[in-house]
Order: C-alpha cells, then sequence, then structure tokens
C-alpha cells in the first residue's frame, strides 16, 4: 500500500543543510495500523508529511497504492491526498468560521458530488464519531476531544483508503486520548483502513500492530 | 461549492470586524467617487432628453487656420458649416445654432442676465427637447426674421414667476421677444442643448452669411452611427476643399466633426492633436486606474495579513485535496463579496452624493442621477476592483506550501 524506498530529506536554507530523514525503508501493508515513535525533531512528522503527499523527498521512492509518486504535480497530488488519505492533527486544525457540519464537509467540496449527498456522508461520519447532536456548533463550543472527534469525521468522510494521525492524543487527556485512539482502533479493524499514526505514548503504540522507530531521523526499528 | 465559498465569505468578514471595516472604508469611498464622476459623465455624454439621440450626434465647434509662424483658431463661421455640412450624405438633419451668450432681458425695471442660443428650425427637430409649455419656432420662423423665443423652465420661473407665459412679450437687448415655448431645463454640461433661451439666427449681413470664423457650432444627425466614418471622410474632404484667406500666413485649415467625447476633447486639448479623444480617454482611464490602485495596493496588503492568519485553514484544505485554482478562485469569491458589499454601499452613498450635487447648483440644472448604466459601471468597477485586489494575494496563497501553511506559515 505505501513504500519508502531509500527515502531521504534534507532541509536546506541559505546557510545550514539539515539531514531530516535518513535511508528510511518501510512497507506498510493495507489494513495495518502503524504507530510511529522517537525523541522530539526526529523526523516522525516529517515522515508523516512524506507519507501524505504533503512533502517530498530529496531522493528516494515513494509508492502510494501502486503509483510513485516522484515527479508529480501539484493537481495529480491534491487528487491523491483527496481520494486516498485522511489527515487528524494534534492541534485539530478545524476551521473556526465553518460549524461542525461545515469542516467535516471540506474534503467533499474537491469532489463532484452534489450538496445533498455532501451532506448526508458528513452526518454520518459526525454519527460515527458520536457527535451527530453537534453537527451546528463551531469548534470553540467543543471540548478538545470533541474537536479532535470531529477532525477525525473529516479524516474519514471521503472514505479514504488510508488515515495518517499526527500525534491525535497529544493534546487531549489520557481518557480522551483513549477515546480517540479506540474510535482509530474501530476504523482499522471495521473499515480495514490503514492508520499511520505518530505517537510519543508508548500505551497507544503498544495497541498498534507494528512500531516503527526513528532517532535523529534514521530508521532504528 | 460555490454556496460554501460565498458562506464561508460572509462569516469571514462578519468574524475579522475590523479588517472588514477598514477595507470596506476604502472600497466605498473609491467606489462613490468613481460613481459620481461616472453619473457627471453619463450626465454629459450619456444618451437621454434633449439629447436623446447623441450617439448619432456630430458637432464642428472649432476651426483653425495653422501657419508656420501663427495660428488662429475660432468658433466657425455661419458660411463655412454652410458649405461643409449642408447636404452631407449620411446626414439625416443638420443645424447651425451659435455659443451661448449673455443677454440681457429688462423687465419691469429689473435687469435679468441669461444665456441665450441662437439656433436654427433644424435644432429643434434633432434634439428633443421636453416642452413644458408651447412649441419651438419654426425653419420659417427663422427665415423670416421672427423675434420669438423658447424659454427654459427655470429661466420663465425667474422673470414670469410661473405658468402661462405663452405670446407674452419679453424685451431681450432691447428688442421684444414673443414666447412660444417653454422647455424643461437642461444640464449645463449638455455640449448641445444646454441654454436659458433659445432665439432663432434670425438675419444675417452679407458677411456673416459667408464668414470662414464665427460664433456658430455645427450639429449633424448621422443616419445611423455605421454612417459616421462617412460623414467625417466626407467632411474631411470638403475641409480640404475651403480656401485659405491668407496663405502667406496660413498653409492649412483643420477642422474636425466630431462626435461629442471628440469635441469635449478636442476643446480641453486645442484643435492642433489629431486624435485628442485618444488622449483624453487615456488620461482619464490612466487616472482612474490610478485612483483604484491606491485603495486596492492597501486592500493587497490587507489581505496579505489575511492570508497570514488564516495560513492553518490553507493547509488543512491543501492537505484535504483542495488544488491551487480552487483556492484562489475562494479567496477571490470572498474578494468580490467584500468588494460588492463596498459597492451596495458607496450605490447608497453616491445617490446621496448626486442629491446634494445637485442641490449645491455646481453644474446648473443638472439632473445627476443613477440609471441603470451607471449601476452597471459600478458592478463592473466593484468586481474589477474585487479581482484586481484579490488576485495577488490569492496566488501567493495558493502557493503556500502545505506543511508550512498548517504550521502557520510565511509568504
Amino acid at each position: 500500500m505505501i513504500t519508502l524506498k531509500d527515502i531521504d530529506k534534507v532541509y536546506r536554507t541559505e546557510r545550514v543543510e539539515t539531514l531530516a530523514l535518513h535511508n528510511i525503508n518501510l512497507d506498510i501493508a493495507q489494513g495495518e495500523f502503524v504507530s510511529i515513535m522517537g525523541p522530539s525533531g526526529c523526523g516522525k512528522s516529517t515522515l508523516l508529511n512524506l507519507v501524505g503527499l504533503l512533502d517530498k523527498p530529496t531522493t528516494g521512492t515513494l509508492t502510494l497504492d501502486g503509483q510513485k509518486i516522484n515527479g508529480a504535480g501539484d493537481k495529480v497530488l491534491a487528487r491523491m491526498r483527496n481520494e486516498k488519505l485522511g489527515f487528524v492533527f494534534q492541534s485539530f486544525h478545524l476551521v473556526p468560521d465553518l460549524t461542525v457540519l461545515d469542516n467535516v464537509e471540506i474534503p467533499l467540496l474537491y469532489r463532484r458530488m452534489t450538496a445533498a449527498d455532501r451532506r448526508k456522508n458528513a452526518l454520518a461520519a459526525l454519527d460515527r464519531v458520536g457527535l451527530g447532536s453537534r453537527v451546528h456548533h463551531f469548534p470553540t463550543q467543543l471540548s478538545g476531544g470533541q474537536q479532535q472527534r470531529v477532525a477525525i469525521a473529516r479524516a474519514i468522510v471521503g472514505k479514504p483508503s488510508i488515515v495518517l494521525a499526527d500525534e491525535p492524543t497529544g493534546n487531549l487527556d489520557s481518557a480522551m486520548g483513549d477515546e480517540i485512539m479506540s474510535i482509530l482502533e474501530e476504523l482499522n479493524s471495521k473499515d480495514h483502513t490503514t492508520i499511520v499514526m505518530v505517537t510519543h505514548d508508548d500505551r497507544f503504540a503498544e495497541r498498534t500492530s507494528r512500531t516503527v522507530r526513528l532517532f535523529d531521523g534514521r530508521q532504528v526499528a | 461549492m460555490r454556496n460554501t465559498s460565498l458562506k464561508l465569505a460572509f462569516k469571514v468578514l462578519a468574524r475579522r470586524k475590523v479588517f472588514t471595516a477598514i477595507s470596506l472604508v476604502g472600497i466605498t469611498l473609491t467606489l462613490v467617487i468613481l460613481m459620481v464622476v461616472a453619473a457627471i459623465f453619463d450626465n454629459t455624454f450619456g444618451a437621454a432628453a434633449p439629447e436623446s439621440r447623441i450617439r448619432r450626434m456630430l458637432f464642428v465647434r472649432t476651426v483653425g487656420q495653422y501657419g508656420p509662424n501663427s495660428s488662429n483658431t475660432s468658433n466657425p463661421g455661419y458660411g463655412f458649416l454652410q458649405r461643409t455640412i449642408r447636404n452631407l450624405p449620411g446626414a439625416e438633419n443638420v443645424s447651425i445654432y451659435g455659443e451661448a451668450s449673455t443677454a440681457v432681458i429688462y423687465d419691469k425695471g429689473r435687469r435679468i442676465e441669461a444665456q441665450m442660443t441662437r439656433a436654427d428650425g433644424a435644432y429643434w427637430q434633432i434634439l428633443d427637447f421636453r416642452f413644458v409649455e408651447g412649441g419651438p419656432y419654426s425653419a420659417a420662423d427663422d427665415e423670416s426674421d421672427r423675434r420669438v423665443v423658447v424659454l427654459s423652465e427655470t429661466l420663465r420661473d425667474k422673470v414670469f414667476g410661473g405658468k402661462g407665459v405663452i405670446g407674452r412679450s419679453l424685451n431681450i437687448v432691447g428688442s421684444n421677444y414673443r414666447v412660444v415655448g417653454v422647455v424643461a431645463p437642461v444640464a449645463a454640461t449638455r455640449i448641445a442643448a444646454w441654454s436659458e433661451m433659445y432665439a432663432p439666427i434670425g438675419a444675417l449681413t452679407a458677411e456673416e452669411r459667408a464668414a470662414f470664423m464665427g460664433h456658430f457650432n455645427g450639429l449633424v444627425l448621422a443616419r445611423s452611427r455605421g454612417d459616421i466614418a462617412r460623414l467625417q471622410r466626407e467632411f474631411a474632404s470638403r475641409v480640404a476643399r475651403e480656401p485659405i484667406k491668407d496663405p502667406k500666413e496660413y498653409k492649412e485649415i483643420r477642422a474636425s466633426l466630431d462626435t461629442p467625447f471628440e469635441a469635449f476633447a478636442r476643446q480641453i486639448t486645442g484643435n492642433r492633436e489629431q486624435h485628442p479623444a485618444l488622449i483624453v480617454g487615456s488620461i482619464f482611464a490612466g487616472l482612474t486606474l490610478l485612483f483604484m490602485s491606491l485603495p486596492a495596493l492597501n486592500l493587497i496588503t490587507l489581505n496579505l495579513s489575511r492570508i497570514m492568519e488564516r495560513a492553518p485553514e490553507i493547509g488543512v484544505r491543501k492537505a484535504f485535496g483542495a488544488p491551487r485554482r480552487a483556492l484562489v478562485m475562494q479567496f477571490i469569491a470572498e474578494n468580490i463579496v467584500l468588494t460588492l458589499i463596498g459597492g451596495a454601499i458607496g450605490f447608497i452613498l453616491s445617490i446621496v452624493m448626486l442629491r446634494a450635487l445637485e442641490a449645491s447648483g455646481v453644474v446648473p440644472d443638472a439632473h445627476l442621477s443613477i440609471n441603470l448604466r451607471i449601476f452597471l459601471y459600478g458592478i463592473v468597477i466593484a468586481v474589477v476592483f474585487g479581482v484586481f485586489s484579490g488576485a495577488y494575494p490569492a496566488w501567493k496563497m495558493s502557493r503556500l506550501h502545505p506543511v508550512d501553511a498548517l504550521r502557520g506559515g510565511s509568504l
């Protein structure tokens, strides 16, 4: 499903060159729940951004669903992100001007779909995360856990085959973190959605099927 | 998609009140001034009674003789106009009328100064004045040198104090004139129609009848707009055949059969320019663009800072598959909504401004209103303004790297 081969990622500024990832080789099969762990600054989020097509590797090849990504243009990448990927961010990144329902509809705005169908799918996704009664609330009217559930609904509304979660429990207390983890587990087990999750928390990493460990940009396990 | 963009646009504007207010003030002021100027322009050059057929009207208002050392420019004389505009092929009608000049009315010991235009009978056929009393004088009145006069409603009220003046006598510059008609007031900006009283040209001396230069204007009504170029060519060839009275001093005669805007531009630039309308039109367009670009630049700066505020949202949209084009369109749509709101406020303020201008009498007898044409100008100006000030920030926004945008962005 996801293959990274000999991936290096170098960030260059005028003066400094930083090797963020070096020689990453990784295969993630469909339906896997993989966690990525490592100390701060080791390249976890960089790796997730590469898998999420938000950034491009400096060298190496990235294959997603059998399609080589290297050299793909903005349009192709945008379509792949829209159809195959869903994102959950540590700080939720909900649009404050939009209601919960409008936020969840965002990925569907970039598909050929009627407004009625968008609404139907968004409501179903919100029901799935237990927020069917909060559809007309604004993000600031919700707790952190509820906001992250909205973010998960937004990530799954387009039925992507891969969900990428960047420390989804990082801003939540342990009870709420458990709740979010349970939703992700259910997604993985019931829908066979491939999940790649960056986490600092061993308890949550233990609940995934495999853990990739990074240290100073290198894959150590 | 479109509904959501619009909905978001309104929400963004409502939430960022300070930004919205500052932007709206800039947009509204610009639009008010542009719409007031457009209304005055329309009041001058737009088709409206008594110049309803202005798009088919052509004018000869200047004639000049030019030599290496001297030049002589004036209104055309009666003779020159007779020779150059009578029986032009493609002309529906032709009139000769004088430049409005001050005449004195003596009435029961009062001395009233008013602008008087002398015009032939065809003048009343080409221009569709609205008569509130009586009617126009005829070509026969002009040929027979009858002392008849048509007054503007404003002058009638000033002299007689109200209605019922047809047949009454009026002493103008020592001669008694019979009032035959009263017309509704005409704006002072109207190139051919404005005056306070109108009388026949009447008897002219033989010298005046043949004069090359004088104080007259020629007015030609083309059969159709398609005939205008042909009329202008034929007029030019007739001018070329005019004999130069003093060939030692002057080598060339210049006169043009101008559209109203050309005639206006020729007055500003003098008679030396070949394409006065192009020069004056370019200056107007340049000034408008300059005037619009100042608030537009302000809005661009505000928009760029607003983008930074919204960088995470842009990152999210990109992460969920928004292509650049969709983001550009969304941002431009937001900007157009803002400028259209500014346009609506500007539209209302323009009406207020125009009423105040009318009441002030700066442009005598002007009826400055916002008609459908001005409204459409306003909409076009607002949309152009919206696209102009939104396009660059939108383009910058669409190029934000998604990872940078999610972190808060840097342009």
